[in-house]
């Protein structure tokens, strides 16, 4: 460790200057903004008495309410719905792919590597009163008029998010059983643990941290999303990241809307809280 | 795994069922973008290449995918710089705030976009800074450096610091160690690092909504056009070919990251 001390202000300094003018700083300006007295859009010079108005505003509105309700209760659901799909393909890509695991890995991830606002068009297209599963649905002769739900509602939303995620979803979970020890599955084999004792009482344990980091990795983004609910959910689907935006172009209300992203921020750094407490990071991150 | 059963479940039709439904809708805008109608209606009205013959006409389209390459470009580069620092740091040296510096580093990854969104939104008016290509640049810089952090980090803590002592101990620097030793092994992985944070720039849209001037980059501009029905084959189409690039990278970066276990 010769010669280095002397160059830690090299090493760390530029990361750390950069990140805290460009993270900290600019999450500390909406806390600022939120407390700050006005409506509308207001500039570095237009005063900043404190105020709690936007606050109380936000937490009397029951429709602001309601929607952050509603998109925790979302978002839970695509995380839940991602986690359970993606389960056993992680098991099949450890335990069963044998050789072609690696092969197998590619194929499942290149679908997220087409763009994200493609992939919501394709769901967009299929879901339409005149899209591909309407009009399969007619020529097949299965309806003589579209079903309109499909398209411009939560039920689209849902599933064109859980679709996005599945397969990165699988990728914490890939990792998590990667690390089971074999010795663990044949000691329980030589126990007489059978196929599903060795599931539920070796393997669902041991891949539990990486289920419920793909739960969390999930979560934190989708309930904050506003572009999928904007094309595909139709004004029943808004979710909460909707009027925060909102608040920041059409109906300018940067005060208000900071209000409403502060309690977003604490809402997920609560809940990345309660993650850090049930997972044991190091075992996740190898 | 020898010598013990498996459970009954059909776990490899489930797998291929699950590729076929990731792999359909795909496939449908594949169609689609051959289809001579603006709809994506069965049956299906007959093929046709005209849509890619007008991406290429389509000026402002190319302009925005070239404005996203540069973004990606310049976060990537300097997102992986800002991870490869951070990862010598938090590995190489024992300081106060080392677990700091990871926090602020890995943070990005847990904050939703409409936040930061609305974050950086907020730091470039209050600093007067107009939006621009510049704007998203950052913004692209900051939500990549978890990617480069945690990709850099994992295979960084696989190599023995002995290296560079060692190279020290023959004369070189510790920049020269870095650079003559580590950087050599890790290269391949700085690589996948760099095509990662790319991608996740080329891709992003939620943050760039907030921070894009007049010039927007390819997501947003799609996003802004979908409102027209009759342009939904060009922009697929157009989407369609950048999609081919990136998938090659997707690739690209798995065969990079499976060397390095080798």
């Amino acid at each position: 460790m010769i010669g280095r001390r002397g160059l830690l202000k090299f090493v760390a300094g530029p990361p750390f200057v950069v990140l805290a003018a460009f993270f900290i700083v600019p999450l500390v300006l909406i806390a600022a903004f939120s407390f700050r007295e006005g409506s509308g859009v207001l500039g570095p010079s237009d005063g900043w008495a404190p105020t709690t108005e936007h606050y109380a505003e936000v937490l009397s509105t029951p429709a602001f309410m309601r929607l952050l309700g509603l998109s925790v209760l979302t978002a839970s659901i695509i995380a839940v719905l991602a986690t359970v799909l993606a389960y056993p393909v992680a098991y099949f890509l450890t335990f069963r792919a044998g050789r072609r695991a690696p092969l197998y890995l590619i194929l499942l991830l290149i679908p997220f590597a087409v763009s994200y606002l493609l992939r919501v068009m394709a769901w967009k297209l299929m879901l339409g009163p005149e899209g591909g599963i309407n009009s399969l649905l007619a020529a097949l002769g299965l309806t003589d008029e579209p079903l309109q739900l499909l398209l411009y509602s939560r039920p689209a939303v849902i599933i064109t998010l859980v679709y996005i995620w599945i397969p990165f979803a699988a990728l914490p979970i890939y990792a998590a059983m990667q690390r089971i020890e074999r010795h663990h599955l044949e000691a329980a084999a030589d126990l007489g643990a059978g196929p599903w004792a060795r599931f539920w009482r070796v393997t669902v344990p041991l891949s539990l941290p990486g289920a419920l980091a793909t739960f969390f990795l999930v979560f934190i983004p989708t309930v904050g999303e506003y572009v999928t609910p904007d094309l595909v959910g139709g004004t029943d689907g808004i979710m909460y990241g909707n009027i925060i935006q909102g608040f920041f172009t059409r109906s300018a209300n940067w005060p208000l809307g900071s209000a409403m992203a502060m309690i977003m921020l604490v809402l997920t750094l609560v809940v990345v809280a309660i993650a850090l407490r049930i997972i044991d990071v190091r075992r996740v991150a190898g | 795994m020898i010598g013990i059963g498996h459970t009954r479940v059909p776990l490899r039709g489930f797998f291929v069922a699950m590729l076929v439904l990731l792999y359909l809708p795909i496939g449908l805008l594949f169609v689609f973008s051959f289809n001579a109608a603006t709809t994506l209606s069965f049956p299906l009205s007959g093929f046709t290449t005209e849509w890619y013959a007008s991406v290429i006409g389509n000026g402002p389209m190319l302009a925005a995918a070239r404005n996203s390459l540069v973004v990606a470009v310049a976060s990537a580069t300097l997102a992986t710089t800002i991870g490869a620092l951070v990862a010598l740091a938090v590995l190489r040296f024992s300081f106060r705030g080392r677990g700091l510096l990871l926090a602020m580093a890995g943070l990005p990854l847990l904050v939703p976009y409409v936040v930061l969104g609305v974050a950086f939104f907020l730091l470039f008016v209050t600093l007067d800074i107009h939006r621009s290509l510049l704007t998203v640049m950052i913004g692209h810089t900051v939500v990549a450096v978890p990617f480069a952090t945690l990709i850099l980090l994992a295979r960084l803590s696989g190599l023995d610091p002995a290296l560079e002592d060692a190279a020290m101990d023959l004369g070189a620097s510790y920049p020269a160690a870095v650079r003559r030793v580590v950087l050599p092994i890790m290269g391949p992985t700085v690589l996948a690092a760099w095509l990662t944070c790319f991608i996740v720039s080329f891709d992003e849209i939620a943050l760039a909504i907030f921070l894009v001037g007049g010039d927007p980059t390819f997501p947003v501009f799609l996003y802004g056009q979908l409102r027209f029905a009759q342009r939904l084959p060009v922009l697929i189409a157009g989407a369609v070919l950048l999609m081919l690039g990136t998938i090659a990278l997707t690739v690209l970066i798995t065969r990079l990251q499976d060397r390095r276990s080798d």
